[in-house]
């Protein structure tokens, strides 16, 4: 909420002693590969928590299990070897086989061995079968139903989040250039609304665009029957990300750019910006030059930061816009009480974050100085 | 104390602080009468209640004052009965055995458009013979309607639409509208005026009585209108206040408060512990927050008080420790610790009583605007159907609607009240937070 949180990783670079290669490539490439490890790490440790929490009441245990038994029994109805044995001597062999299928896998370890398994498991994205839900190209794999729906969800948090960074820092540098204005303490005044989530503004456009107006769809991703021309799906999909799009945006710009105005005119009250000034440099310059590049760091992580509040928070206003993302397949899956996809999903979320921190970390090396010149390093 | 005085005066001058506080401390006067006039288990009892509870009310009825903005002024539900002394009731022995029972109302009619259902519930009072009533309806033009004649049960209920024999007597499908309708008037005009319903009932018995109640269906009704269940809105809207206030406060605080004073232990003793404390915090930067609370509301509870609980400990771990951090190590050279240092402080007390404590300005802020955030996470999972089950609350309305189609069939009243008031706790917080950073961080009081 307030401007602390845009300095959160800029301290996380710390002073190491410059022992180890001199190129910039020898050290990114250190740095990269330390980050590498840490992150993989993280995200081990991550994966695993949302294990331990999923299986406290024993879900992950009966997932496995109900999956064994599918997979057995259909094999052995399906095998025409055994066509010909009675009910009873097919359900001892299914029995059987069952038992043997679960000592492999380990499920008769202790949890410690099992939770590893599932941990394997999980990483390697083996994310089990769903009960009821099937991907639109009919599969149950719980991998498949998520990654079909990855696309849409990465289209609008894109969409919104590119709009809303780019959109956000702009405006801040701007009005930090005329501060004061009246421009200035609207959006100031503006800044509560961003107390408010976006689907909750998403109501209200459904309500004044779709209900009252009828100028834009309520929901979806494209028209129904689907246009066949490739030029008119994706105009079709743009109509449909108009509002999705536009409530994620308006629920958090006033509050970026508030936070990054007075970023910005902190940091051009610094002794440097002003000697610069002082210099008779053009204004354009000085804020390139002078504002912007110091403080490059600190942006990108906000936009990191931005990322994966969007990533878990975009699950409610794609119900909302029945947007068929991850978002909302988690909330088909709590419907119908479908264990693995929710599981899955937590874990595909995970992934997206830790990547993004990644990415984030990768960016962050190229443009700050400390990386670059040596004196930075992971913990 | 001065401190405290001198924060109010400074927040005075900033017109959203007063608006904030306004806000703030009115949905406080509204939690405590909420929680004064309906006990929590009775709030529980009737949001869980079906129709044994709310058969009186319409559903989907919008809230009465919609007739303040609309040029059709619908019908407003409404109902009396003889017991609550609502219906004039006039008991006249005949004989011994024999008593007439008159039961009257009257009300006034000014609505444009013909009530949806009227229903009369008798109960009577009767060892073998049932007693027998008659039902008579006066319009204002000076029609007298037969409505039915029959006995009644110690339970008997009777819908004026549902009756075949009236419909066949009145030669219409719509009782409703030959009752109210200017008759062969084109386009259909309500007759305006005072209405009477007439109950001659007749007991057979010493000791048999009759008693009824006058239920009205309009399309409208009270201050925030039905639901699907017919229940009765202004509860889940009224009651949802203290328990949005509840979760938020709560949570917010106890965050806030937990946070710090981890970030304080992890920058006091340094080394390991603070290496812990960081990595920690960079692992929960990676749990994907609404994912889990939705897997423990799936799995577990949908208690609100265990998502209050999980959902701390997911935030305590939070970005703001890092920014904390920042801080505490400035502090933690401070020349006043090393005093107390000098004097033999332990560690515990220096970090409560000279660490925390320097915190507080800064985190006041902070905590007032996180209210808003956790009262929309709980309206939020409310909407992805983990919302408390037995608690009315704002989002479980808002889910109730969603699941109901509501902004698609036009019941915009069930989705915008609630969201108002959400919204308008969000603000109250925000801009009362907004206003208190100016205040505390001394580096935007000039910007």
């Amino acid at each position: 909420m307030s401007a602390e949180s845009l300095t959160v990783n800029t301290e996380n670079t710390v002073e190491t002693k410059q022992a180890f290669g001199n190129t910039t490539f020898m050290r990114m490439t250190k740095y990269m590969g330390l980050r590498v490890v840490t992150m993989a790490i993280t995200v081990a440790i991550g994966v695993y928590l949302t294990i331990l929490i999923a299986n406290m009441g024993g879900y992950v245990d009966t997932m496995m299990r109900n999956e064994i038994r599918d997979n057995m029994t259909q094999s052995i109805l399906a095998n025409p070897a055994f066509r010909n044995l009675t009910p009873e001597a097919k359900a001892e062999l299914v029995q059987k086989k069952i038992a043997s299928e679960e000592a492999r896998q380990g499920l008769n370890e202790p949890f410690a061995i099992r939770s590893i398994n599932y941990l394997v498991n999980a990483l390697t994205l083996n994310l089990g079968r769903a009960i009821y839900m099937i991907s639109d190209h009919g599969s149950k794999e719980v991998r498949l139903i998520l990654l079909e729906r990855l696309p849409a969800t990465l289209l609008l948090t894109g969409t919104a989040e590119l709009i809303l960074f780019f959109g956000s820092v702009f405006i801040a540098l701007s009005l930090s250039r005329k501060y004061g204005s009246w421009l200035d303490k609207l959006t100031i005044a503006l800044s509560p609304t961003s107390a408010v989530p976006a689907w909750f503004y998403g109501i209200f456009f459904i309500l004044i665009f779709a209900a009252i107006l009828r100028v834009l769809p309520f929901g979806g991703l494209v028209d129904v029957p689907p246009p066949e021309n490739p030029v008119d799906y994706a105009l079709s999909v743009l109509k449909h990300l108009i509002l999705p799009a536009t409530s994620v945006i308006v629920s958090a710009i006033f509050l970026s750019i508030y936070n990054w105005r007075t970023f910005f005119l902190i940091f051009s009250s610094e002794d440097y910006v002003e000697v610069a000034k002082a210099k008779g440099l053009a204004p354009r310059d000085v804020e390139r030059r002078y504002i912007l590049r110091p403080t490059l760091p600190t942006i990108i992580t906000s936009f990191a930061l931005l990322a994966i509040t969007l990533w878990t928070g975009l699950t409610i206003t794609e119900t909302v816009f029945l947007w068929p993302g991850l978002g909302i397949t988690i909330f088909r899956a709590i419907g119908a009480y479908d264990t693995p996809v929710i599981v899955g999903s937590t874990i595909i979320y995970a992934y997206l974050l830790a990547l993004t921190v990644f990415l984030l970390d990768f960016v962050y090396a190229l443009v700050d100085p400390r990386v670059k010149v040596g004196a930075g390093g992971a913990q | 104390m001065n401190a405290i005085q001198n924060t109010f005066r400074e927040l005075v001058r900033f017109p959203s602080a007063i608006l904030g506080l306004t806000i703030i401390f009115f949905l406080l006067a509204v939690s405590v009468y909420a929680l004064v006039t309906i006990p929590y288990s009775e709030a529980i009892r009737l949001w869980r209640g079906g129709e044994d509870v709310w058969y009186q009310n319409p559903k989907y009825a919008a809230p009465a004052w919609f007739n303040y903005f609309s040029s059709v002024k619908k019908p407003v539900s409404f109902k009396v009965g003889t017991l609550d002394g609502g219906m004039t009731k006039t008991v006249k022995p005949v004989n011994q055995d024999i008593s007439t029972v008159e039961i009257t109302y009257a009300f006034d009619y000014t609505y444009d458009t013909p009530p949806q259902e009227m229903t009369l519930y008798f109960t009577s009072k009767f060892d073998q013979k049932l007693p027998f009533v008659s039902i008579l309806w006066h319009t204002p033009d000076g029609r007298e309607i037969q409505i039915a004649n029959m006995a009644v049960d110690r339970r008997t209920t009777y819908r004026f639409s549902q009756d075949t024999k009236l419909q066949k007597r009145l030669k219409t499908d719509y009782v409703m509208n030959s009752l109210f309708l200017e008759p062969n008037s084109q386009p259909p005009k309500t007759v305006k005026g005072k209405y009477q319903l007439v109950i001659n009932g007749t007991a057979f018995e010493s000791g048999s009585d009759i008693d009824a109640e006058f239920v009205f269906h309009g399309d409208l009704f009270g201050l925030a209108g039905t639901d699907k269940y017919r229940r009765d809105l202004f509860l889940p809207l009224l009651y949802g206040t203290p328990i949005a206030l509840a979760f938020g406060l709560l949570a917010a605080l106890s965050t806030a408060l937990l946070t710090m004073i981890i970030a304080a232990i992890g920058t006091w003793y340094g080394g390991w512990v603070d290496e812990l404390i960081q990595r920690i915090t960079e692992i929960n930067l990676v749990l994907p927050f609404l994912a889990i609370l939705i897997m423990v509301g799936t799995f577990y509870s949908r208690s609100i008080w265990l998502m209050l609980g999980v959902t701390i400990l997911l935030s305590i771990f939070g970005g703001a420790i890092k920014g904390y951090r920042a801080v505490f190590l400035q502090a933690k050279e401070a020349s006043y610790i090393e005093a107390a240092r000098a004097y033999g402080a332990s560690n515990l007390r220096i970090i409560f009583t000279y660490l925390v404590p320097r915190m507080i300005p800064l985190l006041i802020p902070t905590l007032v605007s996180s209210v808003a955030g956790f009262v929309f996470l709980e309206a939020s999972l409310a909407v992805l159907g983990l919302g408390d089950p037995v608690l009315p609350t704002w989002g479980k309305v808002i889910n109730d609607a969603f699941s109901d189609g509501a902004l698609y069939q036009g019941y915009y009243y069930w989705v915008l009240q609630p969201a108002a008031l959400l919204m308008i706790t969000g603000f109250g917080f925000a801009m009362l937070g907004f206003a208190l950073d100016r205040i505390f961080n001394p580096r935007l009081r000039e910007m």
